[in-house]
């Protein structure tokens, strides 16, 4: 029997001939990454009782979840962080100006196929998209690796999930992943390795990847993983000088799971408050209206997205009643929008252009709402008090379906636009 | 260890954002702090009347969605003393035996508890005792457990690089 990329890389990075699932292994991870939580980290370092991280080239530091510091608090938050940053050596930090980690670390070439990351959030999932093997993990755990240069893994059992058909007009990558989420559910691969393939996969542009990744962790997963081919390639190779290898799955590798879609019908789909498994087609909430859009984050707010919502948008203005907020994802993408001249035309459509970094994703702060209010996003979290209060309501749709919606102060199906 | 303590008893899905809310994340420093806003924005009594020992009864997924270890750090300085759930988020799960927080994983137990009744849960034995019975559930992975027995992660990694006391 083969192996799966899961097992392959838990057995590589413990040392092992072989794993299989379900065993619990001690690995050490190839790269740790911390953000804005890094100070409250490095307080839980110093409890431990020792001075100096043991692997420093191992640790990333971007700064982009409060940025620049909203208050005294955050400011504060800051400084330490870039105090421990000298202190300990630690030479791959992003201050301020740089963008949101999920994208800064593959912009910067930290990511590398076959291996492995952890990170103290949630959506480290998303490196899955560049065949790497990278979850969430804790603070303590970010600490205690930090001392130690190890971890326990559980060895996840792997779905597969086939998504075949052609991609409809109107239809994007995070249409896509809402209506798995929607169909699996909120824990429909908890602690499952999940595997994205077919040929709308084999399509899909590395964005629309990052996109899936990112969103796996939304149905439980593990981690997210697409097989790396030559579109990867073509992306890595001006961002990385290092020698890497492309980790698979066998042909014969077990899965727990094989889940086939073919979504050549598939509807523009929106998850609709409280939870992002609560997705319906946008048809079927098509007039709501709306007091905030927001574009960009960790998951779509990369070039591909900004310019899908300014092709939407150009010469139009939003309606009156909305506030649109553009936040693209780094201070990279940021400046690929300029010159091409997206940001402009978004600016002439009555839209915000903010800063590279969360924003107000986890409600912090540049852009948080007031009770009452409802804000249409393209990020991937809309618990209730999600964006800072708990009297408002969150949708989650693709950037085309929230700038078509931003025109119209509703929620609009964008296939509408494209008669 | 064995504890005994009040069910407080909840759904599918209670995410971190309304166990700790994100604004709080970092501005919020002190673990005595976080437990006053402990479930804020599920069920505003809690954290004002949680006693210590209490246990927390979901369903299926608790702790789904953010990393924040302060979802796990403001329940157990709540004074939860255990969480009993049909599953628990992956992250959540870590987070909570890194605090030393202990979980029950038992479909059964938490289908059979009702809100507000006390219940009795033996750790060594894997036994949960409640109106309607006594639940058996697995013990967790020896590796894990000695996390727990340490009292969570940093003095679990203080023993191993046996370092006799840290900051």
């Amino acid at each position: 029997m083969g192996k799966t990329f899961a097992e392959k890389m838990l057995a590589l990075k413990s040392g092992k001939e072989s794993v299989i699932a379900g065993e619990i292994v001690t690995v050490s991870p190839d790269l740790v990454m911390s953000h804005d939580n890094s100070a409250a980290i490095a307080k839980k370092f110093k409890q431990i009782g020792i001075d100096k991280v043991k692997h420093p080239e191992k640790i990333i530091i971007p700064l982009d979840h409060c940025v620049p510091a909203a208050t005294e608090k955050y400011a504060s938050n800051h400084k330490e962080i870039r105090e421990f940053v000298r202190e300990q050596k630690i030479e791959n930090f992003y201050d301020i100006n740089i963008g949101v980690c999920h994208q800064v670390l593959p912009e910067k070439g930290h990511i590398l196929p076959g291996t492995m990351i952890l990170g103290a959030d949630s959506h480290t999932t998303t490196y899955g998209a560049f065949g790497a093997f990278s979850t969430g993990i804790g603070r303590s755990e970010v600490a205690s690796i930090w001392a130690t240069d190890e971890i326990w893994l559980r060895v996840p059992e792997t779905i597969k999930i086939n998504i075949e058909g052609e991609i409809p007009p109107g239809i994007y990558p995070k249409d896509i992943i809402l209506y798995i989420i929607g169909d699996l559910g909120a824990d429909g691969a908890l602690y499952k390795a999940v595997e994205f393939s077919g040929k709308v996969i084999r399509d899909m542009d590395i964005g629309g990847r990052m996109t899936l990744c990112n969103m796996a962790v939304e149905m439980g997963a593990k981690i997210g993983y697409v097989e790396p081919d030559e579109k990867t390639i073509q992306w890595l190779a001006p961002r990385i000088n290092k020698k890497y290898e492309i980790i698979k799955s066998d042909a014969d590798a077990e899965y727990e799971k094989i889940i086939n879609y073919d979504i050549s019908d598939l509807e523009p789909q929106i998850a609709c408050p409280h939870t992002v498994d609560n997705v319906k087609p946008v048809s079927k909430v098509a007039g709501a209206k709306i007091d905030q859009a927001l574009i960009g984050t960790c998951t779509n707010g990369r070039l591909e997205d900004l310019k899908v919502a300014s092709k939407i948008l150009r010469g139009k203005k939003i309606s009156s009643g909305v506030r649109l907020l553009i936040f693209p994802a780094s201070m990279e993408v940021f400046a690929q929008a300029m010159e091409l001249g997206i940001l402009q035309k978004l600016v002439k459509s009555g839209a915000v252009i903010m800063n590279p970094g969360c924003g107000p994703c986890l409600g912090a702060h540049e852009g948080a709402l007031a009770p009452g209010e409802v804000c249409l996003s393209t990020a991937n979290r809309n618990f209730k008090g999600r964006m800072g209060c708990k009297e408002a309501e969150v949708y989650l749709a693709s950037p085309a379906t929230v700038a078509i919606s931003s025109l119209y102060g509703e929620i609009t199906d964008v296939r509408g636009d494209l008669k | 260890m064995s504890i005994k303590g009040k069910a407080w008893k909840y759904g599918d899905d209670v995410n971190t954002d309304v166990i700790f809310p994100g604004k709080y994340t970092y501005t919020i420093t002190d673990p005595k702090e976080m437990a006053i806003h402990a479930l804020e924005d599920l069920d505003s009594k809690f954290a004002k009347e949680v006693k210590k020992e209490d246990i927390i009864v979901a369903g299926r997924n608790f702790g789904c969605g953010s990393s924040r270890e302060q979802a796990a750090t403001c329940l157990k300085y709540a004074g939860v003393g255990a969480i009993v759930a049909k599953s628990f988020s992956r992250i959540f799960f870590r987070n909570a035996i890194n605090q030393g927080l202990p979980l029950v994983q038992c479909k059964e137990a938490a289908e059979n508890i009702s809100s507000g009744e006390l219940i009795e849960i033996n750790f060594e034995k894997g036994k949960l005792s409640c109106k309607k019975g006594v639940f058996d559930f697995p013990p967790l992975p020896e590796s894990v457990l000695g996390i727990l027995n340490d009292g969570g992660l940093i003095p679990h990694t203080r023993k191993i690089l046996k370092i006799e006391k840290g900051e």
